[in-house]
């Protein structure tokens, strides 16, 4: 049922799409309809699929480094209150910074390649990470603070036996988050300087006047969007099994 | 292990605000102890200064510290872990405390309190009573002389409470230990004795002479009942 609705959604769109470029008589280099694009795709189809690789395999590795990073960063905070005091500024302070005007730093240090990206990513995903789980961690309901009191539990075992359990379904918020700034934070680091990627592609294309290749670019990269979503989700309802 | 009388003697406090004043009450060593009276008069408050759980309460200048270690508690919430099987959750004080956990004894003390069969289970797969249950054996399995019942049967319907109350009294017999309830037919069935707190003092109340638990229909079990019942009706209208 749900495959019927989105795909009646979808032929809609498309058509009022196709009638917009017909109706108003727009060139195609400003807007290409839905059959040229298709065209595209099929045309440059092994061009955009190694390009897509490209970004793809950044944007993973980014998004499960930074999400690693996030997790240790927060465990630590919640560990240890000297870890607290010193690191809990830096990191409320580093958000001041917005992350994409230091793509072209990162570029600069990191150069053209797949590492720049990954950081970019990193970069974007750590924070939101870091901070949802971290109030998760802190945040135990009272009931449970008297139990690991009463209980004598030793801090480290508390914070991987019962903080940690009981903030997964807030890691599974955070991963949303993420999954949410990733794709932008990897295509602005190939915008800013990348010899491949569906990013570099857009930029090329839209140098090019290649339109029609610019939105077949942004058709992958929305599958690649919602793909990310599917996997996210999967990983989310993990994290809240067996809750009420 | 010999289990510890306890003295209550003092004012309670909470921060600056005085709950109780001039509170004077023994809990015998081994014995059943239940604390009555209108809510916000300090029972909880008391039962977690004895536990020596953290906060601002402090009773006259009685120190606690020498029960540290020894107090086990049972409160209303189950306080179960969701994502851990029945028997995980008995096991979590050893694994908290970086010991080995005895599991063999762990699943024996499930069988005891009536979860032959059901080790496993999530509690969110248990019904309300047992729930209780697993509470009921985490807290027997950490072996304490002293243990503190927060009203841990209240969220119960009467059937599963009266169970129970008998389970609890059983497996807890020798223990001192210090029930906290409102409800006065749980306080005749389960107390060797029972005290009912104001916030002027505490006073003893007449519980029947045999020992509990005690029958829900002994015609003594009532009379007593409905004594206490009416000296909290007087203590809250006051």
């Amino acid at each position: 049922m749900t495959i019927v609705r989105a795909f009646v959604t979808a032929s809609v769109a498309l058509l009022l799409w196709q009638a917009l470029v017909w109706g108003t008589g727009l060139p195609p280099f400003i807007l290409p309809g839905p059959l040229r694009v298709a065209g595209a795709l099929a045309t440059y189809a092994p061009m955009l699929l190694e390009n897509a690789r490209f970004t793809a395999a950044n944007l993973l590795v980014g998004l499960t480094a930074g999400v690693a990073l996030g997790l240790l960063t927060a465990l630590n905070l919640a560990a240890s209150p000297v870890a607290r005091g010193l690191m809990r500024p830096m990191l409320v302070a580093a958000q001041a910074v917005p992350v994409f005007a230091l793509a072209p730093i990162v570029t600069l240090w990191l150069g053209y390649g797949a590492a720049s990206k990954i950081v970019m990513v990193m970069l974007v995903v750590h924070f939101p990470v870091a901070s949802v789980l971290f109030d998760a961690l802190m945040r135990l309901p009272q009931p449970l603070e008297d139990l690991l009191h009463s209980l004598r539990a030793r801090p480290m075992r508390a914070l991987l036996l019962v903080r940690l359990p009981h903030a997964l379904p807030a890691l599974g918020s955070g991963l949303r988050l993420a999954a949410v700034h990733a794709p932008f934070a990897v295509i602005v680091g190939e915008w800013v300087g990348s010899s491949r990627g569906l990013g570099h592609l857009m930029l090329m294309a839209n140098g090019r006047g290649q339109t029609d290749l610019m939105f077949a670019a942004l058709v992958v990269l929305a599958l690649m969007g919602a793909a990310l979503f599917a996997l996210v989700d999967l990983l989310q309802r993990w994290t809240e099994r067996g809750r009420p | 292990m010999t289990p510890p009388e306890l003295n209550l003697r003092g004012d309670l406090w909470i921060g600056r605000d005085c709950l109780a004043r001039g509170l004077d009450l023994r809990a015998a060593a081994g014995r059943w102890t239940c604390l009555l009276g209108p809510s916000g008069v300090g029972k909880s408050t008391l039962g977690r200064l004895v536990a020596g759980l953290p906060g601002s309460a402090r009773l006259g200048r009685a120190d606690f510290a020498s029960l540290r270690g020894q107090v086990a508690v049972m409160a209303q919430q189950d306080q179960l872990l969701p994502w851990a099987s029945a028997l995980q959750n008995v096991t979590l004080g050893a694994r908290l405390r970086g010991a080995a956990p005895d599991v063999a004894r762990a699943r024996d003390v499930l069988d005891q309190v009536g979860l032959a069969g059901l080790h496993d289970r999530r509690p969110a797969a248990l019904s309300g009573g047992q729930r209780q249950r697993v509470a009921l054996a985490r807290t027997l399995i950490e072996d304490r002389p002293v243990v503190v019942l927060d009203e841990p049967f209240s969220a119960l319907d009467a059937g599963t409470r009266a169970a129970m109350q008998d389970l609890a009294a059983q497996m807890l017999s020798g223990r001192t230990v210090l029930l906290i309830t409102h409800d006065p037919l749980e306080a005749t069935r389960l107390a060797h004795s029972a005290w009912l707190l104001t916030a002027d003092g505490s006073r003893p109340l007449h519980l029947p002479d045999m020992s509990p638990p005690r029958h829900v229909r002994d015609p003594a079990v009532l009379v007593a009942q409905a004594a206490i019942f009416e000296a909290m009706s007087c203590s809250s209208a006051a």
